[in-house]
């Protein structure tokens, strides 16, 4: 079955609100899930496994901003506060419960940090809501086709794994491809990271030998696998650019776990 | 007989009791510096922390060679410190391995145990004075362990091994003399490790042995009291600081950071929500400063953090910016932070200016160029061992520089502008946000 001839459906909340429904989650889209070129494509691949498995979402649409997770740890409190009291005045005002993102760094922020301001939701990465649709047999993997038999890495992202010890999810995501994991020799809680936390994403890093994302590519491209799995707009920028420098971008894919499933689907 | 070795014994445990209860209490009041910090909920779950990473020594197993040398001189020195109780009581009353009688067969086993541990202990610091100076394992050879932290490292090394030797030729001798019959001494029926080096002092006369075996006793009861003060002025402090870190450790998921109520007080007033629910009700007598520049703006837990850390270097060896050869290493962080806060403290004791000496831990110990390379990924809080949470302290100093000094690098300061002005660390138009969804019909299929 096909789902080309489909239309999309991206409702907000507001939208929805209007019309007297309140959806099951909310995705949480994210900075560079709006604006990174290269990223949208995983923002759309998730919405097209919420619509194709029917689930009732919605997004914030305009009215997200950022969680403040960069200003945070880049020290700026207050720029912090700013954000995410206004974010939770904006959540609390939809009513929202549950939220999903497949940024690690908004996830992080919405679970972890939020309650201490007042806001409380039920947060998901990606990772884990895709774990759970496959679990319910809500997504079946078909299987074969480009991927069949290939070897596959995982990235940890270190807002997911180390920070709040989500290392299954995507690997159980993984799995349920046809495909071969190969781990780097640095992963789970000993996973190096991509060099863009911390709100390095935002600024040239420090003088030293090598960038981060090179050293963590090569440790990926040692693993001979022909696609980097990630599971952070952070990390799928930076292992990207790494493959780019190390000119393999034609043999070696990095991908996002939603747009894995998304292709596999055919989607 | 004389009591004259009895009133000595007791000068000397005096004298060494008195000195730690001094160091015990410089220790505990300069890590009194730092500021409150509740950390005593959940006490189940902090017991079994306790137990797990510094009881069990869990996060050591992550690197299996060092683990099982390290974990024969953890058991040893907790096994062989029992003896230490036979060798006050005997010196506080005269007497000869007093609980020999009492214990009979019992005491020659728990010997041999101690005696095989004492070996282990031997070999285990021979392996690790190879992997410090002769092997050069990285992590334990960078510059910043240039100097005294060197010298300290080794030092602990070799005093491990003169007391291990003292305790095995007090036992060769003693039993020489026993089988000599020499009164006081009491055979044990068969030490196997001094036992197999007991020729060596085969041709002494009795005398001879006498000395050598009260030289022995001496040298490791008084070698162990000097060692326990020598801890407190160490990198070894971690045999004790160990159990209340990982006490005191981080509950929460590592990614979370500490939400900074006098921030929410003010952001509260000028979005003009002052009634909404905050975190802490009741306001603080001082605001203070926001965020860490030196030892007094962080936390008595991380100060205890710096003084329990043993320079072992996991954290760096697993550090990304240091691993790609930026100036940044956790470890150095721990151990700037003690060694200020030993100044501020000496400082103090010297009745000189303490804080307000001119210098501070940041500028003067970190640079701004070491916080910036953090990538707060946690590798380092996950690679210690002993729970040493270095990334607060660097998450401190970056708040101290962004809100009192507005010093953070200049693409922060822009990314800054963009998350007030665009609401998107990016410059985008905050119009533009939901654009991508116009997309997703487009795609040629």
């Amino acid at each position: 079955m096909s789902m080309n001839n489909t239309t999309y459906q991206v409702p907000t909340m507001a939208e929805k609100t209007a019309a007297g429904e309140s959806p099951e989650v909310l995705f949480w889209v994210g900075c560079a899930g709006s604006f990174d070129e290269r990223y949208k494509a995983v923002t759309l691949a998730f919405v097209k496994i919420l619509n194709k498995v029917g689930i009732n979402f919605a997004v914030l649409g305009e009215e997200e901003t950022c969680t403040g997770d960069p200003a945070r740890r880049a020290g700026n409190e207050f720029l912090f506060q700013m954000q995410a009291m206004s974010n939770i005045q904006v959540l609390d005002g939809y009513q929202v419960k549950k939220i999903v993102t497949a940024c690690p760094h908004c996830f992080n922020t919405l679970k972890n940090e939020y309650p201490a301001l007042g806001g409380n939701y039920e947060v998901m990465h990606h990772s884990q809501f895709l774990q759970g649709l496959i679990n319910e047999g809500k997504i079946v993997m078909k299987g074969g086709g480009s991927f069949k038999g290939k070897k596959i890495t995982f990235h940890d992202s270190c807002f997911l794994g180390r920070a709040n010890n989500v290392y299954e999810a995507p690997r159980d995501v993984i799995k349920a491809l046809d495909m071969e994991l190969v781990e780097m020799k640095r992963c789970r809680s000993k996973g190096l990271c991509c060099g863009a936390g911390g709100a390095q994403m935002f600024k040239e890093p420090e003088k030293g030998k090598k960038d981060i994302n090179i050293e963590r590519t090569e440790e990926a491209l040692k693993t001979g696998a022909q696609t980097v799995a990630v599971g952070c707009p952070f990390c799928l920028t930076m292992m990207a650019d790494g493959i780019k420098n190390k000119e393999k971008e034609k043999e070696v894919n990095v991908l996002d776990l939603a747009e894995l499933i998304a292709k596999d689907q055919n989607l | 007989m004389s009591s004259l070795p009895q009133i000595l014994f007791l000068l000397v445990l005096g004298g060494a009791g008195y000195l730690l209860y001094r160091r015990v209490s410089y220790l505990r009041q300069t890590m009194m510096l730092g500021k409150p910090a509740s950390r005593t909920d959940n006490p189940k779950e902090r017991w079994k922390t306790m137990a797990l990473v510094a009881f069990g020594q869990k996060k050591m197993f992550k690197r299996l060679g060092p683990a099982l040398l390290h974990l024969v001189i953890y058991i040893s020195f907790v096994v062989i410190n029992l003896e230490v109780l036979e060798f006050i009581i005997d010196g506080l009353a005269g007497t000869h391995r007093i609980f020999a009688p009492v214990l009979a067969g019992f005491y020659t086993t728990a010997m041999n145990i101690f005696e095989i541990l004492a070996l282990g202990v031997l070999v285990s610091c021979l392996f690790f004075l190879v992997r410090r100076n002769i092997t050069k394992v990285p992590r334990l050879s960078s510059a910043e362990l240039k100097g005294w932290p060197k010298l300290d490292a080794n030092l602990i090394l070799w005093i491990e091994i003169l007391l291990m030797l003292a305790i095995l030729t007090m036992n060769a001798t003693d039993q020489l003399l026993a089988y000599r019959g020499v009164e006081k001494y009491i055979p044990l029926g068969g030490l196997w490790i001094s036992g197999s080096f007991q020729w060596l002092f085969d041709g002494m006369s009795n005398a001879s042995l006498v000395f050598w075996e009260r030289f022995a006793w001496w040298f490791h009861i008084i070698g162990i009291l000097g060692f326990a003060v020598y801890v407190t002025y160490s990198k070894h402090l971690h045999i004790f600081l160990a159990f209340p870190n990982t006490w005191y450790a981080n509950l929460e998921p590592k990614g979370k950071m500490p939400n900074m109520d006098v921030v929410t007080r003010e952001v509260q007033l000028m979005l003009g929500l002052q009634n909404a629910p905050s975190g802490n009700e009741t306001a603080p007598a001082e605001v203070g400063r926001f965020g860490a520049k030196d030892i007094n703006d962080l936390s008595w837990v991380n100060l205890m953090n710096a003084f329990s850390c043993t320079e072992c270097g996991r954290c760096t060896a697993e550090c990304p910016a240091n691993i790609t050869g930026k100036k940044l290493s956790p470890r150095k962080i721990m151990m700037d932070t003690r060694d200020r806060a030993e100044e501020v403290s000496q400082n103090i004791k010297a009745g000189k200016k303490g804080l307000d000496d001119g210098k501070s831990l940041l500028g003067d110990y970190i640079s701004q160029e070491e916080i910036n390379a953090c990538t707060s990924c946690n590798a380092c809080v996950e690679a210690c061992p002993i729970n040493i949470d270095p990334l607060s302290i660097i998450l401190e100093m970056r708040r101290y520089t962004a809100m009192e000094e507005s010093g953070s690098p200049a693409q922060w300061n822009a990314m800054f502008q963009n998350v007030e002005t665009s609401f998107a660390p990016w410059k985008f138009a905050p119009s533009d946000r939901f654009n991508w969804a116009s997309e997703i019909n487009k795609e040629a299929k």
